[in-house]
């Protein structure tokens, strides 16, 4: 079963014993291009649904990143820094930044991989 | 796709405006630069009258020269920039314009319009931009003997069997060749180019990072109407008989800011902490305080760092200067570095 969620704002979200992983979706990687910075928000910072999280650049703008559930960061992918051509390579592997979800049931009101992609036939 | 002076255009092709970029800096790359506004000047003496709103020196045009120049507002600030050219044929000027301003520009010119100047859009006329170190190699298949041509030389010519008017010009850093021809002609002679094995298409994406590291200015976000010459870092287009005589519009105000010095200066910064500072971050001082303006900014896929040029405060223009760009709040460290950032290979005549 795919567990993946994903948010109007184009992040990805995985569910693992009340911890998210969150990054963007091949969509937003597609729309941005070439990334070429982003900034990770610190661990222990506690974040609300809707918030700014973290910055993604391209050569053409910046992006932010919000966080899809709220809670207190627990990790950030700093590895990414050195890669950042797999955000558009494998967006769904490319993870941004953990969250150990404080109201997991915010998760449940995120869209399937279905329902997202319906909701992109609709941009 | 974007949309840029009511042109639908691509901000890039499918391989990326980085991939498009380097492709640029080590190969060649075709733009379409159609959206430009070219025109012909004509009549007795055009150079004379289109003098009268340009510091540059265009009387001192040799046949086949083109230079680069800025058309003035009478308060010194710069209403557009151009590249004029003198062709063979009837001794015309040839002039290219930007695309936002080109309308504005031509009714500017023709209120010079007298006996000795007639103004000629030429909106059937397609632009196409090859650029890159493989350019003359691709261009010499198509156009014989184009390889004479240096830096900044015009020649009316024959590309792939249709008529061209080819300078050897470009707004990327790099040699290249700028192919004016008729629309009907254009898509051919694209295909033709683009099917060389050195070439490859590039969108506005990599036209905008590839001059951005040339130094070179965009104009209405680099310069504007409120921007003079000085200011801007580009006395260089005023003639030394233009300067002398004052004879163009704002000039009182410019030989004044020639002699006292502006109030803001044109500088480039390079971001030392990988975030990109982008147009409109206020650039301020060790203490904090507002010294500047970037007015265009982003990464440089040559440079492999954030560059900007912002406009600052003359005591802070110093190459070495440490400043920084505010982004999302916070300042971040930016180093007032020489440009071009990435050093110009134009084909120059040598000898």
């Amino acid at each position: 079963m795919d567990e993946i969620r994903f948010t109007e704002s184009h992040e990805w979200l995985r569910m693992e014993n009340g911890i998210a992983t969150v990054g963007i979706s091949r969509y937003a990687a597609e729309q941005l291009g070439d990334v070429v910075h982003i900034e990770l928000p610190v661990p222990g910072k506690t974040l609300e649904k809707g918030a700014e999280a973290a910055v993604v650049e391209s050569v053409k703008a910046a992006s932010e990143i919000y966080a899809p559930v709220s809670g207190e960061v627990t990790a950030a992918n700093r590895d990414l820094a050195t890669g950042l051509g797999r955000i558009s390579t494998e967006p769904e592997e490319a993870w941004l930044f953990r969250i150990r979800m404080s109201n997991p049931s915010e998760a449940e009101r995120l869209m399937t991989r279905d329902q997202y992609r319906d909701y992109l036939k609709g941009l | 796709m974007v949309t840029f002076a009511g042109y639908e255009m691509p901000l890039h092709y499918r391989s990326g405006i980085i991939s498009e970029h380097l492709q640029t800096r080590s190969s060649a790359s075709l733009f379409d630069a159609s959206h430009m506004g070219q025109a012909f000047l004509g009549g007795a003496d055009p150079a004379a009258a289109f003098e009268r709103l340009t510091p540059a020196d265009v009387s001192g045009l040799h046949d086949g020269q083109m230079r680069y120049g800025l058309l003035m507002n009478g308060h010194g600030g710069i209403r557009d920039d151009f590249m004029v050219g003198r062709l063979l044929v009837d001794r015309r000027l040839y002039l290219v314009v930007n695309a936002a301003t080109k309308h504005a520009d031509y009714a500017y010119i023709s209120g010079q319009l007298t006996a000795t100047l007639s103004v000629e859009p030429q909106p059937d006329r397609a632009l196409l931009a090859l650029q890159g170190p493989k350019s003359e190699t691709v261009l010499s298949r198509h156009s014989a003997g184009i390889a004479a041509l240096t830096f900044l030389n015009v020649a009316e010519t024959r590309v792939a069997g249709v008529a061209a008017i080819i300078s050897r010009s470009g707004y990327t850093g790099e040699d290249g060749f700028e192919i004016s021809l008729a629309a009907a002609d254009a898509e051919a002679v694209a295909r033709i180019l683009l099917d060389e094995p050195e070439v490859k298409p590039a969108g506005l994406g990599a036209r905008d990072t590839l001059r951005l590291e040339a130094g070179l200015c965009l104009y209405g976000h680099d310069m504007d109407e409120s921007t003079t010459p000085v200011e801007a870092g580009l006395v260089w287009t005023i003639g030394k008989r233009r300067k002398l005589a004052r004879d163009f519009p704002g000039a009182e105000r410019i030989m004044q800011e020639l002699f006292r010095g502006p109030v803001r200066k044109r500088v480039g910064l390079r971001l030392m902490e990988r975030t990109p500072a982008r147009e409109g971050a206020e650039v301020v001082n060790s203490l904090g305080e507002r010294v500047g303006r970037i007015t265009s900014g982003g990464f440089g896929p040559t440079a492999d760092m954030p560059i900007a040029m912002a406009y600052v405060q003359p005591e802070y223009a110093g190459d070495g200067a440490e400043l920084a760009a505010v982004v999302r709040g916070k300042p971040r460290t930016a180093v007032v570095s020489p440009m071009p950032f990435v050093p110009h290979r134009y084909r120059r005549r040598t000898g």
